[in-house]
């Protein structure tokens, strides 16, 4: 049963790191300039992000997203805001949702899934 | 027999022995009871109803009548009253489609602001089409329905008002004699919700002079698929089907086709036999606790609840026990809805998170989203203890 293997489980998935990237997520803000703007919903749950793009050369400059998650996908739009920075459309595109749980490093569950991935999806659809 | 002595009619509960089940508002276990009487369908007299005149035909077409006279009992109406349904949302979309087919730009349905989206979206819908409007009554501070509210926005022009008779999300109950009488007043229908009420309070549709009452089996210990849709007799007379076909008739001719009587021509097609028969169990398992007995069990247990998690969250529900159910939301300042059913489920705590199908709620009352505890008759105060410890520690993870 669960409940006899206490903290593990929880710990695995609550890393300190993404804890601590929920608590302070990185790019959570609104860029001083901006190319796209473009929302996300993940109807599970309701939560919304909004993601702006800024780009120079071919090349994403400068990103930065806006709303409520839960830690997971705080963690996530953290992590993936900071990847995309420098890349070109056509190599933000190829990011797999592999990719993306990969960066997290953690087991996500079925129901998490779309927490993990609404960020890069988000992302993806304003390059499109 | 409730909580730990209900448990051992549920076969789930001996598999997960310390699972504290808390999303019963989304849907309730199935006891044995009801899954024997399933299961009997299929083993002892599987056939077709109302068709063969063989021996088993005739057998099955007992149990499913039977079926719908102990609905029927269960909420005081007549058999004839009762249509067996998929569930609470067709029943709802059934009304909204077809009550409102000769609507016009003048008239208007009146809902309340807590409707789940299935008393909500297939009327915002139809009146798309045919030009009515919605209005939404209003609730007080204390999550109650304002009945100044709905007052002044039911008026000769109101042609329905429909709400719920529990909040799925609040666990507020309706003040359902005053809707219906002002309703009544104004020559409106009345639609009642009933999802979130079949398995916790007693309901008397005549008492209630409710003109429709919707309900679901799978959130009253019976089978997925199923529910039921009341309607008064004089109204069912001259609704129009939503689906035609087998069964519904009384004569067809290439050209033309005449319906059979009521219910059975709100009834096209084989229905769910096996799940009628089995919400005909799960009514008679629910009055045989006695659904009195149940509500002063949940009653006390929502109260433990209320104080014991109170001190941990803040909740999003009336105060007042006589006014609410076991359904128990609450939010965390600083923690996801999400992040928390994911830890309580890690500590055995199964319950739902995010906006309970009421989206447009959950913006009224400023929030994107809530956790929820639900209480059934086999809840038990240790549940609400693990609950309440699995609550602790989340907040000792996420709000650190």
């Amino acid at each position: 049963m669960r409940l006899e293997l206490p903290h593990s489980e929880i710990e695995a998935v609550y890393k300190e790191m993404i804890l601590e990237l929920f608590r302070h997520p990185l790019n959570k803000k609104i860029p001083k300039r901006y190319d796209v703007k473009r929302r996300g919903l993940n109807p599970s749950c309701g939560d919304e992000i909004e993601v702006m793009i800024a780009w120079e050369e071919g090349k994403l400059s400068d990103i930065g997203h806006q709303g409520q998650g839960c830690a997971i996908s705080q963690a996530a739009a953290s992590l993936i805001t900071d990847y995309v920075k420098g890349k070109t459309a056509t190599e933000i595109l190829s990011i797999t949702n592999t990719d993306m749980i990969n960066m997290l490093g953690i087991p996500v569950s079925y129901t998490r899934i779309k927490c993990a991935l609404l960020c890069l999806s988000t992302i993806q659809d304003a390059l499109t | 027999m409730t909580g730990t002595a209900a448990k051992q009619h549920f076969a789930l509960f001996a598999r997960h022995p310390h699972l504290a089940y808390l999303d019963n508002a989304a849907s309730t276990q199935t006891p044995q009871a009801v899954v024997g009487a399933m299961a009997s369908y299929y083993t002892g007299y599987r056939a077709n109803i109302h068709r063969g005149v063989y021996e088993l035909s005739a057998l099955a077409t007992g149990r499913y009548e039977n079926a719908r006279g102990a609905l029927a009992r269960f909420i005081n109406a007549s058999a004839d009253e009762i249509i067996f349904t998929s569930g609470t949302t067709a029943g709802l979309n059934w009304l909204a489609l077809r009550l409102t087919q000769k609507f016009t730009s003048r008239d208007n349905v009146v809902l309340t602001r807590l409707e789940h989206h299935a008393n909500l979206v297939p009327w915002q819908q139809a009146a798309k089409e045919r030009g009515f409007s919605l209005r939404f009554v209003e609730l007080t501070p204390g999550y109650e329905i304002d009945l100044a509210s709905a007052r002044t926005l039911i008026d000769e022009n109101t042609k329905v008002v429909g709400f719920a008779l529990v909040s799925n999300t609040l666990g507020t109950i309706s003040p359902a004699r005053e809707l219906i009488a002002l309703a009544h007043e104004r020559g409106a229908l009345t639609i009642v919700d009933a999802a979130q009420a079949a398995a916790h309070l007693p309901l008397d549709v005549r008492d209630l002079e409710a003109d429709f009452v919707a309900f679901s089996g799978h959130k009253m210990y019976g089978p997925t698929g199923s529910g039921v849709l009341f309607g008064r007799r004089e109204h069912l007379r001259r609704l129009e089907p939503l689906f035609y076909g087998g069964e519904m008739v009384s004569h067809v001719t290439y050209e033309t086709a005449e319906w059979a009587g009521i219910p059975e021509r709100f009834e096209a097609g084989t229905p769910a036999i096996a799940e009628a028969i089995g919400l005909g169990a799960a009514a008679e398992f629910i009055t045989g606790l006695d659904l009195a007995a149940i509500r002063a069990h949940e009653t006390r247990l929502t109260e433990y609840a209320l104080e014991k998690v109170g001190k941990e969250v803040k909740i999003i529900g009336p105060a007042d026990i006589s006014r609410r159910t076991g359904v128990v939301s609450f939010v965390i300042k600083g923690a996801h809805p999400h992040d928390i059913a994911d830890i309580l489920d890690k500590h055995g705590v199964a319950v739902r998170a995010g906006h309970h199908c009421t989206m447009p709620l959950m913006r009224y009352l400023g929030l994107t989203g809530a956790t929820r505890a639900s209480l059934g008759v086999y809840s038990t105060a240790e549940d609400i203890d693990r609950l309440v410890e699995g609550v602790r520690y989340a907040k000792k993870v996420l709000c650190a």
